[in-house]
Parts: C-alpha cells; structure tokens; sequence
C-alpha cells in the first residue's frame, strides 16, 4: 500500500532576492512560512506544485515541505526546513534581520 | 603577482557581457532556470538554502592588496558587510541579489578576477601552496606554473562538459601544505640533473569516496608536463564513468582500472598529444615567471623584533603559533588566523580585509594568500615590522594566537548555508573553539587539526583532521561521526570512524573526552596528537567515547 500522504506547503526561493518563501492560499509568495497554505490533499498538493512551476519568472526551485499544523499556521516538521524558514545560525541574517533589505 | 595582459581583460569583459544578457534574459523569462543554472554555474553562481551565493577564484590562493580592497568591496555594497574565505582558497558571498551578480563580476574583473570554472564539471581553481615563493623549504615557486594551468583550464574547450569536477593542486615543497594526495591531480614541483619538473600524483580524492592519489609519474619535465597534464584529463574525459556521478571523479576511474592500467593508457594519448606543443606553452611559462619574480627584500636591523619577542608575551606567543620560517632570515611568513575563538571559521568583515590589505601594501610587497586552512597569509614581512602589524591586527580582533592549534578548525558552510548540507557546521567548530579557549588548553595541546564537513562530500576535509567531524542527518535528527588520525600533508592518511556518531549537543563533550584521552595518553608534552594516535591506536580513544560499550562488554 502507498505511503499515507503527510500535509505539505509549496516552498521555493525567490528568483531575484534568493530568499525562502511560500505558496499562500490566496496564489501569493509570503517569506513566512506561517502564511503558507497547508496542503493536506495528495492531488492538490500536485496541483499547487504546478501552479507554483508554472512562475518561472518569479521563483525557483519549487518543491513539496512537509510540515504540520501549528498554532500560529504551518511548523516544519524536520531540521533543515526549520533552518530555511529561519536563516543561519551564525548571524542573525536573512529572515532575522529586524530591518530587511528592500526589495529591488 | 600575475597582471592580466589585453587578451585576459577582453576575455574577461566578453564573458562577464554574455552573463549579463544571461542574468535578464532569466529575469524577463526568456530563460527557464532549467537553461539558465548551468550557465549561472559557470560563472561561479550557485542558489544555496537561504540566497544566491557568488563564489570567486583566487588562483592559486594570491591576491594584491588592491584585489583584497575590491574583496571588501563587493562584500560591503553587494554582500551583508563579510566574506567567506573556504578550503579550495576561493572567496564565498551568502546574500547576493541575482541582478547585482553582473555588476559583481565587472567589479572583480577591475582587479582582474573571475568566478570562472568556480562550478560545474570544468577545472576548477587551481589551488597552491600557501607559502608559495616565501617558503624556506621550497624547490622553486609553484605559482608561476599554476597560472599556466589556469590559462589553460580556463575555456578549455575539451574540458568543459567532463563526467564531473576537476580539481589540481600544486606545492613546490615536500612539506605538503597544499594537500595535493586529495586532488584530482596533485604536483610536487622537483628538479632532476638541474630540469625542473614535478612529480605527478594522481586520484586523490575526499567526498563520499575518500582516496589518497597514486604516483602516475614521479618527473615529468616542465617541457612536457602541460601535454601530459592534457594527456591524464583527456583519458579521464572518455574512460571516466558517466552513468554515476558518486562514480564519475578520476579516483574511482584509477581505483577501477589500476594505475597502471591508467598510466599505460596516458602515456599512449600523450605521443598523440605532446605534438600539439610546439613551446608557445613554455614560452609563455617564462613570460608569466617575470610576474612572480621575487620582491627585493630589504634589509635592516631585526633587534627591535628580538626586543619585543623578550619583553611582550602577548606579541611572543603569536610569534611562536602564527609565523614560519621565511626563505630569508631577516624575514618571516605571517598567518593571520581567521579564526577568532567563537568566530565563523573564514568569514572576514570588509573592514578587516581592507585592514589586512593595508599591512600587505605598507610591510609586505603588496602581497597577501589565502589558505585553503581559511587563513589569511602575508608571506614577506621584514621580522622589524611584526611588532606593527601585530599591534594593528590586534585592533581588528586578527591577532588570534592559535595556527595549527585545536581553535584553528577548518569548517564548511554546512546547513547554515549550503543546500547540499546534511548538518551544521559552523556552530559546532565555534562551540569547540569557546570551550578550549576557556580551558586555557590549547597551547599545552600542541599541534592539532580538526575539520569538519556538514555532510559527505567533504567539502571541511574531515577525512584528513587528525579529529574529523561529519555532520550527517540520522532520521531527521543531526548526528555527527568522528574519525581519528586522518593527515593531509606528504604523509597523507584517511582518519578512522571510531563508531557511532553524536548528537548535536553532544559532539563538544565527546571532542573534549579525545582530547583528555591523549593527554593522558603521550609520552610527552612534544608528541603530537597524531603521532600518539599513531602510536597507540584506535583502543583508548574508543574506551574513552563508548564507555558503555565497554561496560556491556565486561
């Protein structure tokens, strides 16, 4: 029997910035993965993916992430999603920065 | 130091003008990234976890204060403020932004650098010695030669789409500095009956599959060795596997056929190879050594040196750790260690290179090198002058007294970073780094090398710590293996797996347990980490990490 399908968001990186950021439900790209659509549904899930494909212009690298419901939206269930949404540990850069970089 | 001729700047400004065209016709859409990575990829451009990362050659470890400033400047207008100096002695920038790249790269073409062939499956940098032409143990300088290989490696038109990675390393001593058992192709510059040539080895390798290189040759003259170089890439080229690429780097292509098999098959493409060399190549050799020509070292009293050294312990210890002996006596060679305890192995601030860049053009011919340690190197200094120097890198938190010590710990990116990683890397070296510096331990250690790498392929050359560290993921869980005895120097060894690995929070104990382990362990204070390794074995260190193990046992 298949594997039982685990709840996912669709994560890629920001073409220009390089930045992690996630699908939203409302078709969006948030750098939060707490406004990130949790998808709960293989063939959704499959669908969102191509969505997401389908805007080479903007991102890059799209994926399915696991993840599970958290109070406050999606949490990442292994380490290395935990670090993405956060940025390194050595410095308080990329999503940590209280002033981020504008967009260019 | 090398000065581009008009053909290199041409070449330079034509290609940095393509990856322009390249970079819009990404962002417009006209590229897919399917079509625009491999093209990103041969300009030094790779997407990491959190951003782009922008990787840029500094051949053969050696740069002009002026291409240090310019280092400094990228990383202050383009970059977060820092640079990544790593273990193939290239510059790493984390937070570029896609459109700034081309402005990046006209930048470093200024002083004349690249990103070229800093990815893909070309020849990648070709990496030196980083004592090279200042080194007192040296048969002649290696650098003259690896700029060779690099006008010839660069757009080579053979050796662009290889069955993977290319790497060459080069030392000109049999003190290996430049780990050249773990390249694809490493040479030992010799002199036979007053020729100069190398010795040339051959299938070394780390990464999943570690391997210490073979002797394919041990002299091949500088007249034939660019034939012959072209001659062992070539065969590589169409023998080397294809349908793996765990299985594609020339190692598993000598481990499979034999070196001898290997040998038969290079000596028989170079008599069709070697005569396309009519010369030009050894002409131009004699061309690129006036570049690398000796500066005219000064003389003058060295009693203020001598005065310091008695009177300043501070000044006394960093003498004692930080400088080796210089080809001429009155001079030294300067390691400034990036590695403040604590500290981001490699990472240096843009005001902290343009410091450095600083001493280099007031006390050190305008010269400075970067180590594939993750060091910074001024290789001529008048011994008058550290005294000075010494008192401005203290300024600049660069006066750590720790080269070759257990702080001085080579570290990849890791999971901070890098996409490929399977674990951290860098916390882990600064957590040991803190903790043996509160000890107060280090200098009665000795000479101790650890590095670690953030997953197999190896990239922190943990196979060859005396203590190596890989940081693996067991079942979504970070978990770090430790090997024993491992040497990258002309006595070159694979460490040894002690068994299980540690969690995260507990790598720093087990790291200390080995330590204690051979303290208590050597004969004496002068027997160094690896060689009470060597002489004792695997046994007590096992005891000591498992002792569990040996509890269940009794």
């Amino acid at each position: 029997m298949a594997r039982a399908f685990t709840p996912k968001v669709v994560t890629a990186n920001d073409l220009l910035e390089g930045d992690v950021i996630y699908q939203t439900e409302d078709d969006r790209w948030s750098r939060d993965l707490s406004d990130a659509e949790l998808i709960t549904d293989e063939a959704h899930a499959q669908v969102r993916l191509l969505d997401a494909a389908r805007q080479a212009s903007k991102i890059v690298g799209a994926y399915l992430a696991d993840a599970v419901a958290g109070e406050n939206g999606p949490e990442p269930t292994h380490f290395r999603e935990d670090f993405r949404r956060t940025g390194p540990s050595n410095y308080a850069h990329g999503k940590q920065e209280t002033s981020p970089q504008p967009r260019a | 130091m090398y000065r581009y001729s008009e053909f290199d700047h041409e070449f330079l400004a034509e290609r940095n003008a393509q990856f322009r065209a390249q970079v819009e016709r990404r962002i417009d859409g006209s590229l897919t990234e399917d079509e625009f990575k491999p093209l990103r990829l041969m300009n030094g451009l790779y997407l990491q976890l959190h951003a782009y990362m922008l990787r840029v050659a500094i051949p053969y470890g050696t740069l002009s204060s002026a291409q240090m400033r310019q280092l400094a400047l990228l990383a202050e207008k383009w970059d977060k403020g820092y640079g990544h100096f790593t273990t193939r002695q290239n510059i790493q920038y984390n937070w570029p932004k896609l459109n700034d790249v081309p402005d990046m790269l006209d930048a470093l073409a200024e002083v004349g650098m690249h990103a070229i062939q800093t990815s893909g499956n070309t020849i990648r940098n070709v990496t030196a010695d980083h004592f090279a032409g200042a080194a007192a143990d040296e048969v002649a300088d290696p650098r003259p030669y690896a700029e060779l290989l690099r006008q010839w490696s660069t757009d080579h038109p053979e050796f662009q789409f290889m069955p993977r990675k290319f790497k060459i390393a080069i030392t000109g001593s049999e003190n290996d500095r430049a780990v050249i058992k773990a390249h694809d192709i490493g040479l030992q510059l010799v002199e036979r009956g007053g020729v100069l040539g190398a010795r040339v080895i051959v299938g070394g390798g780390l990464g999943r599959t570690p391997m210490i290189g073979k002797e394919l040759s041990d002299f091949v003259a500088f007249d034939d060795l660019l034939a012959y170089l072209e001659s062992v890439v070539s065969v590589w080229n169409q023998i080397g596997r294809r349908d793996n690429k765990y299985k594609a780097r020339i190692k598993i292509t000598v481990h499979e056929h034999g070196i001898d098999a290997i040998r038969a098959k290079v000596n028989e493409r170079f008599l069709q190879v070697r005569p396309q060399f009519k010369g030009a190549d050894m002409n131009l050799l004699e061309e690129i050594k006036d570049h690398f020509a000796a500066p005219a070292f000064r003389e003058g009293s060295v009693a203020s040196f001598e005065s310091a050294y008695a009177n300043d312990p501070v000044f006394r210890s960093w003498v004692d750790t930080n400088i080796a002996p210089h080809k001429n006596a009155d001079h030294a060679i300067v390691t400034i260690s990036i590695k403040k305890h604590g500290a981001t192995p490699g990472d240096a601030t843009a005001e902290q290179m343009r410091i450095m860049a600083d001493l280099a053009e007031e006390f050190a011919y305008d010269e400075l090198r970067i180590s594939h340690e993750q060091n910074v190197i001024l290789p001529h200094v008048h011994k008058s002058d550290l005294p000075a120097i010494h008192a401005k890198l203290k300024e600049y938190e660069l006066a750590t007294a720790n080269i070759g010590l257990i702080s001085d710990i080579i570290a990849c990116p890791g999971m901070d970073y890098c996409a490929l990683a399977t674990a951290r890397s860098i916390p882990v070296a600064q957590e040991i780094a803190t903790r043996f510096d509160e000890l107060k331990l280090e200098h009665d250690i000795g000479h101790l090398k650890i590095k670690i790498s953030g997953c197999i392929n190896a990239c922190g050359h943990h196979h060859v710590g005396h203590i190596g560290i890989l940081g693996l993921d067991r079942a979504g869980v970070e978990n770090y293996q430790i090997t024993l005895g491992g040497d990258g120097t002309e006595t070159a060894a694979v460490g040894d797996r002690t068994g299980p690995g540690f969690a995260y929070s507990e790598i720093v104990p087990a790291v200390e347990r080995i330590v204690d382990t051979y303290l208590n362990q050597r004969e004496s204070a002068e027997e160094t980490f690896l060689e009470t390794y060597r002489r004792v074995g695997m046994a007590p260190f096992k005891a000591a990490l498992y002792p569990e193990a040996r509890a269940n046992a009794a």
